[in-house]
């Protein structure tokens, strides 16, 4: 399957493990990607919080440059980039007057958004469009007895209308159903659908590290060996500001945070290295072991 | 008709004993509401179950509950549904709101949080002009957009869901702030500058909204309260650049700018621009304090030291001259779908497409863009 791919501006800046783990694991899915290497930032939320004809213009050339792609649909791999960009779809998609006005922004690239654009995160694309027995079909080291937390965040899945939610649609349980279908254990925890806090780290520190620190907390309680994100930007504080949030809440965490292409990736035969989990600021000990002893017990 | 079990949080803060689960099993027609189950078991079986309630018909906002671990109105909830909803094989839970201590079951102290908070946005229209012989006159588009605000029934579901407010009791919180837009986005009200100068300041303000919607998902009545409050902040950043004491005004600037100059986002800037650049005072406490992250990142390969401090990726000139384009206009110009609906659900009731920021004057509000 071919898609146009909007890999967002995180996974090639201070993650760069997501973006590397994406391009691994995309072939052994048969996925084609098209990068949209012209592309802007989706705004992440804060430049429609500054100006909304900003934000869904710049969101509007990106799915224009996808639509000139011959990719089947767009694809994100991150949660962030799929609610802003939802956000902006809804409003142009709502309204041909408005499209049109933002369009007439784009005229200078003779670009234009045409109504009705698929863009999917990589999360929803493995359960819609390759499908869990096909993905289950893949495995090649079945993450038995890993226990893993789902973290899915905010953006993928609220509000639940825009981010297409619904019965046919379970995609709150996604995260759920994929660690099942690749052999692992899923860990409920009481953080399984809560802010990671990151928007506001530089606004109120304080608060933004306590919700990581509880969510990575509650994990540990539970017995989890690791958490898997679908979003960067969960993971740059609850990895990356791990150590900052342990202070934060006087307690010690350590608690491994992989990206979504890593936990597919590792199941599907790579090794955490390839993968880029030395990348990470709390070491994935747990996991890494877990996949050597795996390999040993197969020898 | 069929039987629902519901499980029950019982508490009594008189007993001295802890919360506990009670289960409690109706026979009731699934059209029936989650209320009138609860009704039933107080009336057939325990008549000290605690519940607040009025209408019975999602209009006064009392009998706002947590079903099945998420917020909303008991009257309002089908048993059917939440049947369906409940984890499987399981009861309908049905709990007190979060956030808000609990006076006893399911009965929360709304005036210790939701009351407190309401009261703190001076949540009346402050008027300085003469008092008309007649009706003040507003136009329609304006009136709708607070009419969404407006339709608040004070339930608290939203408060009980803010997970800003889990972790920050302080913030005024996703009810408080819809109220204040409220106000800030009618043009009868003569301190729009003050409201959002003072929520502004307020440390636990404006900018403590962490964006995870739960408070949009939570409320009965579509009152989308996270988007009145960046209605709140475009209006108070954008419009007045109103600094506030948290970076909220700071980093909004420092984002847009980012985006404008390198296309892509470069972190490493970001951070010290958000507290007013890397040579600003207030930026090097923030900066020293992050060194143990970056030196880690750095360490693990995360980031490197050329990444850091170079960003390779520069806006194509076509992604500034947007910046430039929009940014230069006299007035924003926004799309509310609250006023203006969507065209294919409602293609005949469709409202003037584009409108300026809504509460500016009534004179642009008409205005369809500035081109």
């Amino acid at each position: 399957m071919k898609v146009a791919y909007w890999p967002g501006c995180v996974s090639r800046g201070f993650t760069p493990e997501l973006h590397g783990s994406m391009a691994k694991v995309a072939p052994l899915l048969d996925l084609e990607l098209i990068e949209l290497d012209r592309a802007a930032c989706c705004g992440a939320g804060v430049i429609a919080e500054h100006n909304q004809e900003l934000a869904d213009t710049l969101n509007a050339r990106t799915f224009a440059l996808a639509q000139l792609t011959d990719g089947e649909l767009m694809m994100n791999i991150c949660s962030t980039c799929q609610g802003a960009q939802s956000e902006c779809q809804e409003r142009l998609d709502a309204n041909t007057e408005y499209r049109e006005h933002v369009n007439a922004n784009l005229a200078a690239e003779s670009l234009s958004y045409e109504k009705g654009l698929t863009n999917k995160n990589f999360l929803w694309l493995l359960v819609e469009e390759i499908g869990l027995e096909t993905l289950k079909a893949k495995v090649k080291r079945p993450l038995t007895n890993l226990r893993v937390g789902p973290f899915y965040g905010c953006y993928i899945v609220r509000p639940a209308d825009r981010l297409g939610v619904d019965a046919e649609h379970p995609r709150d349980r996604y995260l759920h159903m994929v660690i099942e279908a690749l052999g692992g254990t899923v860990i409920d925890y009481a953080g399984v659908y809560k802010c990671c806090g990151f928007p506001i780290v530089t606004m109120n520190k304080h608060a933004s590290l306590t919700m990581a620190g509880r969510h990575l907390g509650d994990a540990i309680d539970a017995e989890a060996d690791c958490l898997v994100v679908p979003c960067p930007l969960c993971h740059l504080n609850l990895d990356l500001q791990q150590p900052a949030a342990s202070k934060v809440v006087a307690r010690e965490l350590g608690m491994p945070v992989l990206h979504l292409p890593q936990l597919v990736g590792l199941a599907l035969g790579l090794e955490p290295k390839e993968l880029g989990m030395s990348k990470h600021v709390v070491r994935p000990t747990a996991v890494i072991d877990w996949s050597s002893s795996v390999v040993a017990g197969a020898a | 008709m069929p039987d629902y079990t519901l499980r029950i949080r019982r508490y009594n803060p008189e007993s001295g004993e802890a919360a506990f689960w009670e289960d409690h099993t109706v026979e009731m027609k699934p059209h029936s509401s989650v209320l009138e189950a609860i009704l039933k078991v107080k009336a057939d079986e325990d008549g000290s179950i605690g519940i607040r309630c009025s209408c019975r018909a999602a209009i006064c906002g009392s009998c706002g509950v947590r079903i099945n671990g998420k917020p909303g109105l008991a009257c309002n909830t089908h048993l059917d549904k939440a049947a369906r909803r409940a984890a499987e094989g399981e009861p309908i839970t049905v709990e007190p709101m979060g956030n808000m201590p609990v006076i006893r079951d399911l009965i929360v102290d709304m005036d210790a949080v939701h009351w407190k908070k309401i009261r703190r946005v001076t949540p009346w229209l402050i008027n300085r002009e003469p008092i008309p012989e007649r009706e003040y006159i507003v136009p329609h588009e304006n009136m709708v957009d607070v009419t969404q605000s407006m339709a608040c029934i004070q339930c608290g579901a939203c408060v009980s869901d803010c997970l800003s407010m889990e972790v920050d009791p302080h913030f005024i919180g996703p009810a408080a702030l819809a109220k204040a837009y409220r106000f800030v986005g009618d043009p009868r009200d003569a301190e729009p500058f003050e409201r959002l100068k003072d929520l502004a300041e307020d440390e636990h303000g404006l900018y403590d909204c962490t964006h995870c919607f739960n408070c949009i998902d939570a409320c009965p009545k579509g009152v989308a309260p996270m988007s009145q409050i960046m209605r709140l902040r475009r209006r108070a950043g954008n419009d007045f650049e109103i600094e506030d004491r948290n970076n909220g005004e700071r980093h909004e600037h420092a984002f847009v700018k980012n985006i404008q100059r390198n296309g892509l986002l470069h972190e490493a800037d970001l951070l010290p621009d958000s507290y007013g650049g890397k040579l600003h005072p207030r930026a090097a406490p923030e900066l020293i304090e992050s060194m143990p992250t970056v030196i880690k990142a750095m360490a693990r390969g995360k980031v490197t030291p050329a990444k850091a401090l170079l960003h390779q990726h520069k806006a194509p000139k076509e992604v500034k001259e947007i910046f430039k384009t929009i940014e230069g206009r006299p007035e924003r110009v926004e799309l509310n779908l609250y006023i203006s609906g969507y065209e294919d659900a409602d293609a005949a009731e469709s409202a003037p497409a584009v409108s300026a920021s809504p509460a500016d004057s009534a004179d642009s509000v008409t205005e369809s863009e500035s081109e």
